[in-house]
């Protein structure tokens, strides 16, 4: 009988464990000794870190979104049918549509999700651009914007953490090019005592958004906002009027974990070297859904499958697991329009981010294309 | 009844056991504890600032051999 390898979740993780695996096994899938079906939210696969150009403009919606059917693998089952239970004991998992699917094996991929709602007045007070109709609404936002206060508010946890840096240097650099920053105010707030999770990028940061005469307040955790006032609160005590607010709002894991029992916030325990759900074999866990404590990233989640693959290639074949994972994660950090950096740490390599350059920028720009052969296995 | 919660973040650099902390105090319910192992120096200080600002409670910090093991109370 078939091995039943079953992904819930076809996002940037969930399609690389499951091309991958169709280029490591595919003798085993030919001959029908194994199957991989992965059941998806969407027939659209959306390239998320592209959202950040939305709201300048810089990039076309069409390069951002995909026909799923024709990112997977065509010896990948398919389905448009979100999940609704996982039953890790019977080893069942429920779709919206009643089917029922057993498994082998468990990816577990749903991802996570922003929620502006759970601070009162942020979804109506409140621009983002980390979901594409949210961008769009930024975008013509900032198109009608002639000056003012700009508040960019980051809030924990939160994916792409290098993001709220990148949008803050990105605005700047827009009022310069329009010839609106003498008349515009840019405060960013942290949630921590520093710019940036990252000690040596809050060290890079700091003057740089000095230079740039941007504000900034540390310690500040998004109490409330309100929107006809157009104040924003922190639970520190603090309170900053703005004309326009940009928010990177609080992140939860999907509902079908909660309703699972898998995870508080939607998070699934995780062990942070083989990725499997804690207290499960034959379970593993990637991308943005593991509570492992390391970058919500696309980057993350594609060398956390990468890891997923050769282990799970390598249990189906040899019977045993391949390698750990390192805690990889690679970063592109636009500086501005027209200038980035980068970084990288793992485990045990603390992050070293180099000086900004208009080459790295390209590379970011160039890599927002070649996603689309990461995301096939390719790169 | 009062839960507590472990994270180990020894080791992690992003987001880090502040933000780890920040985190699981969101989704815990008034009263619970949230412990936080730390292998950043930093943590030592700036959680028991954080905590202080906010409106928390320090329930204590115990050194470990290269962590501390930092427990805050949720009070609101």
């Amino acid at each position: 009988m078939a091995k039943k390898i079953l992904i819930v979740g076809g996002g940037l993780a969930g399609t690389i464990v499951g091309n991958g695996l169709c280029r490591k096994i595919g003798s085993e899938l030919s001959r029908g000794d194994i199957v991989i079906t992965m059941l998806g939210a969407t027939n659209q696969h959306l390239y998320q870190p592209g959202l950040l150009y939305v709201p300048f403009g810089r990039i076309r919606e069409s390069e951002l979104v995909r026909d799923q059917r024709k990112v997977i693998d065509k010896r990948v089952v398919f389905h448009v049918d979100p999940a609704v239970n996982i039953d890790v004991d019977k080893q069942e998992v429920t779709t919206e549509s009643g089917r029922v699917h057993g498994y082998d094996y468990l990816v577990i991929a749903t991802g996570s999700r922003v929620m502006p709602q759970t601070i009162p007045g942020m979804a109506e007070g409140a621009h983002w651009f980390y979901e594409l109709d949210a961008a769009r609404k930024m975008r013509d936002a900032l198109d009608k914007f002639e000056g003012g206060k700009v508040v960019v508010n980051v809030n924990a946890p939160h994916k792409c953490p290098v993001a709220p840096l990148e949008i803050t240097f990105m605005l700047q650099e827009l009022f310069e090019q329009r010839g609106i920053a003498d008349k515009c105010e840019i405060t960013y707030t942290y949630p921590i005592g520093r710019l940036h999770a990252l000690e040596p990028v809050a060290e890079w940061a700091l003057p740089e958004m000095e230079q740039r005469g941007i504000k900034y307040e540390t310690f500040f955790n998004t109490k409330s906002v309100d929107p006809k006032a157009r104040t924003i609160t922190s639970e520190e005590g603090s309170t900053l009027p703005f004309d326009l607010l940009v928010t990177i709002p609080p992140h939860q894991g999907q509902q079908v974990i909660e309703d699972s029992d898998l995870g508080k916030g939607g998070w699934v325990p995780t062990n942070k070297l083989t990725l499997h759900r804690e207290g499960s074999e034959n379970v593993f866990v990637v991308g943005d859904t593991t509570n492992i404590p390391i970058s919500k990233a696309g980057s993350t989640a594609h060398f956390e499958a990468d890891t997923i693959v050769d282990n799970l290639a390598s249990l189906l074949t040899e019977g045993r697991m391949a390698r750990d994972y390192d805690g990889k994660v690679y970063c592109f950090v636009e500086t501005g329009l027209t200038t980035g950096t980068y970084v990288w740490f793992n485990y045990t390599t603390p992050p070293n981010p180099g000086p900004p350059s208009q080459m790295i920028h390209w590379l970011k720009l160039a890599y927002n294309r070649m996603y689309w052969l990461s995301a096939r296995g390719l790169l | 009844m009062a839960e507590r919660q472990v994270i180990d973040a020894r080791g992690a650099f992003c987001p880090g056991p502040l933000m780890e902390l920040i985190a699981a105090l969101k989704l815990a319910a008034v009263g619970d504890e949230v412990e936080v192992w730390s292998s950043d120096q930093g943590s030592i200080k700036d959680i028991p600032e954080w905590i202080k600002k906010v409106g928390h409670e320090m329930v204590g910090i115990e050194e470990r051999k290269g962590y501390a093991e930092i427990v805050v109370r949720k009070l609101k």
